[in-house]
């Protein structure tokens, strides 16, 4: 029988009142990359079924799926699980040239939140996230893993890496709030 | 560590997130065949290594991934400006304008600053 490897399924480090930070994973859900020339994007909008953005770094987000710019004529793009074959699906059908990658076993997401979620994200990401806008995403590096980072909210970040490096980082998400809690 | 500015990200990014990629505006001969071995060389590896003023590509690998255009100092490792790859040279007054918006900006964010 065939199992999902999740490294961090149902993993929680709930840090105390004290501590202002809870950190989990998150659910999983569908995830692909699409690459596709900008002056296509409305069409490819439309087959998404969610508008794409048009600035790097823009998200928009609406009934469940996202949408994320990271660069010229990249995308990702995220849905409830269940949507995957939907969204191919409706990719196929697309006339313009385009590349639809489900990547939605490649990577796992962290919520990062609290009012000390900057702060711990702060001890491995080197630009700074506390002036990043809510609602916008990038990809970065995390110690030296790439994530995507998202500031869902003021206080709520989330945090897509591959799963091979979803261990050190939440190793190292583990130790900051540890020492967040003890105040060090 | 450094920030670059990213052309296309438009943002400030930390210098680990970019990987250097050499000296900028080298064309490829259009019939390499017709080139002498000299030349091909000189296409190849021969390089103006300056010091100072240097133009220059990096690409945003753990960004946006795109590849663009700098203008850095080699002695100060200071960067004067960035373009999107494919634009041309900028001139010494673009380059003098751009350097000072620039400046004023960070000095802006340093009296901005919280302590």
């Amino acid at each position: 029988m065939l199992l999902a490897n999740h490294p961090l399924l149902g993993k929680t480090i709930t840090g105390d009142t004290a501590s202002r930070l809870s950190i989990r994973a998150a659910e999983d859900v569908a995830r692909f990359s699409l690459r596709i020339d900008p002056a296509s994007a409305p069409s490819a909008g439309a087959a998404f079924g969610t508008p794409l953005p048009t600035r790097i770094g823009g998200m928009v987000e609406a009934g469940g799926r996202t949408a994320l710019q990271l660069g010229p004529d990249e995308w990702v793009l995220t849905a409830p699980g269940a949507d995957s074959d939907g969204i191919a699906d409706a990719f196929a059908a697309l006339q313009e040239p385009h590349s639809l990658v489900d990547v939605g076993h490649r990577e796992v997401g962290i919520l990062v939140e609290g009012e000390a979620a900057a702060l711990a994200l702060r001890s491995a990401i080197a630009f700074d996230v506390e002036a990043m806008a809510v609602g916008t995403g990038c990809r970065t590096l995390f110690d030296k893993a790439q994530i995507v980072l998202i500031r869902e909210d003021k206080n709520r970040f989330r945090i897509e890496v591959w799963r091979s490096f979803a261990d050190h980082v939440w190793g190292i998400l583990h130790a900051v709030s540890r020492e967040i809690a003890l105040g060090l | 560590m450094l920030l670059i500015r990213c052309p296309y990200c438009e943002a400030e990014r930390p210098e680990v997130e970019f990987t250097y990629a050499g000296e900028a505006h080298i064309a490829r001969p259009a019939d390499p065949s017709a080139l002498s071995d000299d030349e091909w060389r000189d296409f190849l590896f021969i390089r103006t290594n300056p010091r100072g003023r240097h133009f220059e590509r990096w690409r945003h690998m753990h960004g946006c991934g795109r590849f663009f255009n700098a203008v850095r100092d080699t002695v100060t490792d200071k960067f004067a400006m960035t373009y999107k790859a494919g634009t041309p040279r900028p001139g010494d007054e673009e380059i003098a304008l751009a350097s000072a918006s620039a400046a004023a900006d960070s000095a802006a964010s340093v009296k901005d600053a919280r302590p």
